[in-house]
């Protein structure tokens, strides 16, 4: 699973930009992640404060 | 509700497109989801003083510096200072962009659009199959706004384009990764726009300084999202700053993502338009985007006034958008590309070595064009791959 450290995000939709399965969506303040995500991991790679993280037990 | 053009995104894209179309008697609504246009901002607010003006009348309100040109420092510290007029005029601005954002919003409005915030676009109403408006959500409750034109304004994180089947996400090599800090510190120069260079400083990337006045500084990074990994832009920033703004106070902070990808296969659909970052209209080397983003939006603005009172918003009639885009910012945002897809593969050494090519020579104009010729005619074998780019 694709988690979202609300507390780090800083709100900025990069990470909404690069997923190509527009799974992500930017409300106000924080990231909604669907059930569309394919966990490729593009999201986690570019985020510039690291709030994204693959859940290594899922990705298996 | 019912209106001749929905315009989905309130920055500066948005509100040009708004303000063209209003000025030019359609019914237009512009809707924005965050509750204050223009904040966060996600910007380092530089912009080329000409070309802004030729866009809007400049307002102190909005803006909060100007400067007199750029230095450029290369990864083993050699700097170049790059300057338009040897009198000393300022030939850029720094805005205040949470002030900007809403001033152009307010323009639009004054030209007799609806603007509509806490709105968000959830997705396209359609009508046997063609696009026909957007469901939005207008502070937590739905909203069908009926029109026969969208424009998609919605910048980085744009859906619009996706929900009428344009492919817009960005691959990781197409997206500059940023951290900016807004920085207080003595030995700010207050006077021009800095640039650093290197391979260990910001990967496929530069760090910048853009002064604000009063020794304040946006100091940011940008990284190819290709070279970057989940949070690398911040710990750069961190490094940079512990390296050349030891004592520099953090006022603010913010992220975001710049598109590089260069110009989209489309920013067309029928019954939609995509402007500005929602089109990735930015420029894939300086990744400023404002500018484009104003002449786009006004593009589109003039357009839809022509063709929607005709109803002719299918995507053949809509590339007339497509076309003049293409004919004039178009051709710049291409060549930058070309030129930026070789640049973030050169080494410490090859940027050193264009720097140091620069040295004693009178760079006189500011502008990139001037700078790439200067470059090319004082590397001609290194730069060969750039040459029939710069003509
Ligand atoms: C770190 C950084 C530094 C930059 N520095 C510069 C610079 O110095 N100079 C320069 O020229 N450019 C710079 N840029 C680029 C510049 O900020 C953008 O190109 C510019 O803001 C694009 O304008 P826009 O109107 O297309 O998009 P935006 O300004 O991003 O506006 C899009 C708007 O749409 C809204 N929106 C999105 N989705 C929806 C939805 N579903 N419903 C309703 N509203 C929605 C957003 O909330 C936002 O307000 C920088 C960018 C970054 C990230
Ligand atoms: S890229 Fe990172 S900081 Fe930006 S919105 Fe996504 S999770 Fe938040
Ligand atoms: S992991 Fe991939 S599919 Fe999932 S949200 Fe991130 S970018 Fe999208």
């Amino acid at each position: 699973m694709l988690t979202v450290n609300r507390y780090k995000c800083g709100y900025c939709g990069a990470c909404v930009g690069v997923c190509p399965a527009a799974a992500l969506e930017l409300v106000e303040t924080w990231i909604e992640v669907n059930d569309d995500c394919t966990r490729c991991g593009r999201c986690a790679k570019i985020c510039p404060l690291g709030a994204l993280e693959l859940d290594k037990e899922a990705k298996r | 509700m019912k209106c001749d053009l929905v315009v989905v995104g309130a920055g500066p894209a948005g509100s040009m497109t708004a303000k063209a179309a209003a000025e030019a008697g359609l019914d237009v609504v512009m809707m924005e989801k965050r509750q204050e246009i223009g904040d966060p901002v996600r910007c380092a607010e530089g912009v080329s003083k000409a070309a802004l003006k030729k866009l809007v009348e400049p307002d102190p309100s909005w803006i909060s510096a100007e400067v007199k040109g750029a230095r450029i420092r290369a990864p083993d510290g050699t700097e170049i200072v790059i300057s338009e007029d040897r009198a000393g005029a300022e030939v850029g601005y720094v805005l205040e962009r949470k002030v900007f954002d809403r001033a152009l919003a307010q323009e639009a409005a004054e030209a007799g659009a609806k603007v509509m915030v806490k709105t968000r676009a959830l997705g396209l109403l359609t009508e046997k199959g063609v696009p026909a408006g957007v469901v939005a959500q207008f502070v937590g409750e739905e909203l069908k706004i009926e029109a026969p034109l969208v424009i998609g304004a919605d910048g980085v994180e744009s859906k619009v384009g996706r929900w009428a089947g344009i492919e817009t996400a960005l691959k990781p090599k197409d997206v500059e990764t940023c951290a900016q800090f807004l920085v207080q510190d003595e030995r700010i120069d207050d006077d021009y726009c800095e640039f650093y260079l290197g391979n260990d400083i910001a990967p496929g990337g530069y760090v910048w300084s853009f002064p604000k006045g009063r020794a304040l500084a946006n100091v940011g990074i940008g990284i190819l999202g290709s070279k970057a990994d989940s949070g690398t832009p911040i710990r750069l920033l961190r490094d940079f700053m512990k390296a050349n703004f030891p004592e520099g106070k953090v006022l603010e902070m913010m992220v975001g993502g710049v598109p590089v990808s260069g110009p989209i296969e489309r920013t067309v659909a029928d019954g939609v338009i995509l402007v500005g970052d929602a089109a990735r209209q930015s420029d894939p080397i300086t990744g400023g985007g404002i500018i484009n983003a104003m002449k786009a939006g006004k593009m589109a603005g003039k357009i839809a006034a022509d063709l929607v009172p005709r109803g002719e918003v299918d995507k053949r009639s809509l590339m007339v958008y497509e076309e003049m885009w293409r004919e004039t910012i178009g051709k710049h945002i291409s060549r930058n590309f070309a030129v930026k897809e070789f640049f973030v593969d050169l080494t410490d050494d090859d940027l050193n070595r264009m720097i140091h090519s620069l040295d004693g020579i009178d760079v006189a104009e500011l502008d990139l064009k001037g700078l790439l010729k200067v470059l090319v005619r004082q590397n001609p074998k290194h730069l060969l791959k750039l040459r029939h780019l710069i003509v």
